[in-house]
């Protein structure tokens, strides 16, 4: 009994920083309708900044003012990100936002490491509360004690602030109807930078508040990350008791989870949220969206036409300068092209669904990923040869592709792309923590190709056949009648089912195409590095593909493949460099603002504009 | 007092002002008539800019209004009341009255809650109930309440009698006629010639986008087959 | 005369708000009628209802003599009925031409088809159905660049373009120029006589109503209110309280000169 309710306590404090900090992105949702993906940054930077101030601040009183004022701090600094960053961009199209706030990511990252240094820090001890108490027995931290009591006291100060203040009310009037609380007389601009502040302060005081328990070390942010994203969607976007809620219910499920099945703790996390959302597909507390465009704002894209002759030429003379590398590149080069082949096939068929689908998928990487492993454990545990395997690479994910896109499909917009991000971090934690069968953390290896393809030349030839034959056929489907049927989906969905098209089928089969793509792009993946681990399956990868579709264009048939070629190209330079993530991260920023119609779409206008190309008569 | 000059409007791709003109005089209660399509609901969200005209002007009280974000037509001593109501429907109805809260303005009313529920004495006793909570009548008295929190010295109500109780429309008569008295100029779209007969001075007439009729309502009643060309069957 | 479409006793609740009551009445063959009322009085829960995207909470919809009773929207499309929106719903990404095309390949069954190139499928027959509404010359443009009153035209020629028997239209000529309204009512009242097609369409617009509709019926708070000729509706006086306000309204300027 003793043990159970010293877990229980353990676990209800743990929610505390959690809950701050998903607070903090859910507001900042609710109001400004961005994911702020930068949210696991600011929460690092809390702890990092709360650690400096207890460095110079002495004493009880210097401890409690360091937490306070890191909160402070941190928020001030997401008031500069939302005017620098978010500002200019607000009228993009509504994912747009992302990439930006993942380039904030990246900034911050660099920024930390730059002025604290790469080595962990172990948090001070909260002055007068060092020790631990028994309860019937079980020792507990006084510290957690204290976490126990702030928490709601926080809850608290937030429920007054947001239902008992001018501000709250304001607050929550937004989150319903944003251009009507404009015609009232409020200015929205100011509303928005003051919910980041709020936001961006909850999320520092929660890094800094777990200091004793945790210190600071540069994963926070994207540890934190995920388990934000899973009890904000849980709890329902843009509800507080949500948040606080599935916050408890996820921190105390861990603490028992990490007791009684210790190999499933972060599965179970991930199980529970796959179920809520298929029975409450909005989280507990949260609300069905009104439905909108998601990524189609602004200008439509112009019609697509198969690639001209001048065009083929084109590609067909970079074809066949690739084609002859052997003969005049490293085999670095050839290491490194085979890289971004399969970079651009894996983002090739995230931009066929996110391009031509509408459809935004956060969790991508499960495919890319999925279709990896299932090589590698077909080679592992059954001797499979590496022909067969990449065969069955695709095929597997396509299967997953099948389940996920089933679920997933049935929500539109942000909650879709969350739950696509659900999905994919089921099947890594899956990975992860199935130890026996995954070899978890660290990942199958001596997965090598079939001796005739052994060599760097010969692989590199395989890869470009398939990479580039996968890209042409999912350019090909894009001209067919199943890529123009995605389109009409998407353009109008109303018109489209009012004149026989199951748009949820042709985006279901649409779903599973671009997972099996990325499978075999996976499959490749795995024999040309001979081993993969959990981090293909990441949040990370998912993003690194979206931030190219983005990057390289939505709208153009040939965003996927440039953007992939130029941020892989561009990381190639970069990572020479001791802070390439700032760098990297500052020119994503750049291009988001300057660039919002993606590289190629940008160029595009760019060359029509000085008469380059000639401007169809109907783009005014 | 308000003066619309040659504004064209679009939604999406249709046109929907043509060309539209007319003034609205410090004091007056003028309807803005039509069917429904006319361009009504454009013309009131034209003037708060929530639909930013393609060329034309906008003028209230000296300010051109073209261009300026909807929150600063507001602080300008515009009130609007939209059509589909949009109040909000999560908040009570103490919490709809304070998001439209504005300081006090000179030249016009200081609305306190007390005027109001003297004015709507419904919303009085369910000041704690959330909008969701209220009737179409309800929660018509309350977006008005609402926008006269800002103390604004012109209204633009759209629409005020569609889909409520004739009980209510009369009671939204004797609300609009009240706010004249306190010396407001209300500007609204109405297809019910009889309810705009009741309240208004003046008498705007819209077809297509553009302005068929201006005039007083003697006027226009002296004038059926003008009622007959635009407004009946 | 043939009966195309019939309804009894259509109705429709939201909650405690009764959209739609009590509504029935039949189309002929060949026929063009006009649904009008005010703002509100129940014409899209109706449209909505025959076309399958609502459920009727009671009544029953007849096509051809058949029950439409639980079908789908793409079902009821698929037994021949058309429908153009009061808001286009166009493909934007598309051109002109490939907007018809791909109504043309839904209807051949070639959705999932992945191997042809979509542009050159069924396009004469989509150029036919364009030079009927008079769209053949910009069949190439892009339909996000289209003036409104083409784009009604387009989403006109995509209804067409299985050859439904019925055509619902929602506000056909809403956002459009006067001199386009008549051009589009003339054409669609063209496609009736020459095709035998039956038209049911919602309007605001009383002189395009009154110029091209044979029939007309009047909804009012979700009730039938009048059903008749050009004529008897233009007298019937039920109809012009509806239009131009009941006499429940007291006279608020006496009583507030009385206080």
């Amino acid at each position: 009994m003793g043990f159970f309710i010293a877990q229980l306590l353990t676990g209800l404090a743990n929610a505390g920083a959690l809950f701050m900090v998903a607070s903090g992105l859910s507001l900042i949702f609710g109001v400004t309708r961005i994911v702020n993906f930068a949210h696991g940054s600011f929460y690092m930077l809390g702890a990092y900044v709360g650690y400096s101030l207890m460095q110079v601040l002495p004493g009880m009183v210097g401890f409690w003012t360091s937490i306070l004022l890191a909160g402070v701090i941190v928020g001030l600094i997401g008031v500069i990100v939302e005017i620098c960053v978010l500002r200019p961009v607000y009228r993009a199209p509504e994912l747009f936002q992302l990439v930006a706030t993942f380039g904030v990511i990246l900034v911050i990252q660099d920024l930390t490491l730059m002025i604290w240094g790469a080595e962990d820090k172990l948090g001070p001890r909260a002055p007068g509360l060092a020790g631990v108490v028994r309860i019937m027995g079980e020792p507990i931290p006084k510290y957690d004690l204290a976490l126990l009591a702030i928490t709601p006291f926080v809850a608290l100060a937030l429920w007054y602030l947001i239902t008992r203040t001018r501000v709250g009310v304001l607050v929550r009037a937004a989150t319903q109807d944003r251009e009507m609380v404009g015609a009232l007389g409020v200015n929205q601009s100011w509303l928005f930078t003051g919910v980041f502040f709020l936001g961006c302060a909850l999320a520092g005081l929660g890094g800094a508040l777990q200091l004793p328990k945790g210190g600071a070390d540069l994963l926070m942010d994207f540890n934190i990350l995920t388990a934000v994203f899973v009890v904000v969607v849980i709890g329902g976007m843009g509800s507080l008791p949500g948040a606080y809620l599935a916050a408890v219910l996820i921190s105390v499920l861990g603490v028992f989870g990490v007791t009684y099945m210790p190999q499933s703790t972060l599965v179970l996390m991930f199980v529970i949220m796959v179920l809520v959302l298929m029975v409450r597909p909005y989280g507990l507390f949260g609300r069905p969206e009104v439905a909108g465009e998601h990524g189609q704002v602004g200008e439509p894209e112009r019609p697509i036409k198969p690639a001209g002759a001048q065009v083929r030429m084109i590609v067909a003379a970079g074809l066949a300068l690739l084609g002859l590398m052997p003969l005049y590149g490293s085999s670095f080069a050839l290491v490194l092209t085979t890289d971004i082949l399969i970079f651009c096939l894996f983002a090739a068929s995230l931009h066929f669904i996110l391009g031509l689908g509408g459809l935004v998928s956060f969790g991508h990487a499960a495919f890319f990923g999925g279709g990896a492993y299932v090589a590698a454990l077909l080679v592992t545990y059954a001797d499979t040869p590496m022909e067969l395997a990449m065969l069955l690479a695709p095929l597997g994910a396509g299967m997953a592709a099948i389940i996920i896109g089933w679920v997933c499909l049935r929500l539109t917009g942000v909650y879709f792309a969350m739950l696509t991000l659900a999905f994919s971090q089921l099947l890594w934690s899956l990975v992860f923590q199935w130890g026996e069968v995954t070899r978890g953390d660290d990942g199958l290896v001596n997965i090598w190709p079939s001796s005739w393809a052994s060599g760097t030349t010969v692989y590199f030839y395989l890869s470009l056949v398939i990479c580039v034959g996968g890209i042409l056929f999912l350019r090909h489907a894009a001209h067919a009648p199943f890529g123009y049927a995605l389109r009409a989906a998407r353009d109008s969905a109303r018109q489209a089912e009012a004149t026989g098209i199951n748009t949820k089928r042709v985006q279901w089969a649409a779903f599973a195409l671009a997972g099996a793509m990325a499978g075999l792009a996976g499959g490749l993946f795995v024999f040309s590095k001979g081993s993969v681990f959990p981090n293909e399956l990441e949040i990370a990868r998912s993003f690194d593909a979206l931030i190219v579709v983005f990057l390289g264009g939505v709208k153009t048939l040939a965003g996927g493949v440039v953007g992939g070629v130029a941020l892989e190209g561009v990381k190639d330079v970069l990572t020479r460099f001791e802070y390439w993530r700032l760098a990297l991260g500052v020119l994503i920023i750049v291009v988001v603002i300057l660039a919002p119609d993606g590289l190629v779409g940008t160029a595009r206008k760019l060359a029509e504009r000085t008469g380059l190309l000639r401007t169809p008569e109907d783009s005014k | 007092m308000l003066e619309i000059a040659a504004v064209n409007s679009f939604y999406g791709k249709a046109h929907v002002l043509s060309d539209l003109s007319f003034t609205v005089a410090r004091g007056q209660v003028a309807a803005l008539l039509g069917r429904n399509g006319a361009g009504k609901s454009t013309t009131m969200k034209s003037i708060m800019q929530l639909v930013v005209p393609r060329s034309g002007a906008i003028r209230f009280m000296g300010h051109d209004l073209v261009g300026l974000p909807p929150h600063r037509v507001a602080k300008l001593g515009l009130g609007y009341v939209p059509e589909d109501r949009r109040i909000f429907t999560d908040l009570t109805v103490l919490e709809n009255l304070e998001v439209g809260r504005q300081p006090p303005r000179d030249g016009t009313v200081t609305w306190t809650h007390e005027m109001l529920f003297e004015l709507f004495p419904n919303l009085a006793e369910r000041r704690h109930n959330r909008g969701k909570e209220m009737s179409g009548g309800e929660q018509q008295m309350l977006t008005i309440a609402r926008t006269l929190m800002g103390n604004p010295s012109f209204v633009l109500l759209d629409e005020p009698s569609e889909g409520i109780a004739p009980v209510i429309v009369e009671q939204m008569a004797r609300v609009i006629l009240q706010l004249k008295s306190e010396g407001l100029t209300v500007l609204l779209s109405e297809q019910n010639l009889h309810f705009a007969r009741a309240v208004a001075d003046v008498a705007v007439i819209i077809e297509g986008g553009a302005q068929k009729f201006h005039g007083t309502l003697a006027e226009l009643n002296a004038h059926p087959e003008i009622r007959d060309a635009y407004l009946s069957v | 005369m043939t009966i195309v479409l019939e309804t009894k006793g259509l109705s429709k609740s939201f909650g405690a708000i009764k959209a739609v009551l009590d509504v029935s009445f039949v189309l002929h063959k060949a026929e063009l009628l006009a649904m009008i009322g005010p703002n509100g009085a129940g014409k899209s829960t109706c449209f909505n209802m025959l076309m399958g995207q609502l459920k009727p909470s009671a009544g029953t919809v007849w096509l051809n003599g058949q029950n439409l009773a639980g079908l789908g929207p793409r079902q009821i499309w698929r037994m021949g009925v058309g429908r153009t929106f009061q808001i286009t719903g166009t493909y934007a990404s598309m051109t002109v031409a490939e907007n018809v095309q791909m109504a043309l390949i839904s209807h051949h069954g070639r959705v999932f088809s992945i191997l042809p190139y979509a542009h050159r499928l069924y396009r004469d027959r989509a150029l036919d159905l364009l030079a009927l509404v008079g769209m053949a010359d910009q069949a190439d443009r892009h339909c996000a660049v289209l003036a409104y009153g083409d784009l009604k035209r387009l989403e006109l020629a995509i209804a067409l373009a299985h050859e439904p028997s019925l055509l619902l239209m929602d506000e056909p000529t809403a956002g459009m120029a006067p001199r386009e309204r008549i051009a589009l009512m003339q054409l669609t009242a063209d496609i009736v006589r020459d095709r035998g097609v039956s038209v049911l369409f919602t309007e605001h617009d009383m002189d395009v109503v009154f110029a091209h509709a044979h029939r007309v019926m009047v909804l009012n708070r979700g009730q039938l209110i009048a059903d008749g000729t050009v004529e008897q509706i233009r007298t019937d006086p039920r109809v012009q309280e509806v239009y131009l306000g009941g006499g429940t309204l007291f006279n608020p300027a006496e009583e507030s000169a009385d206080a």
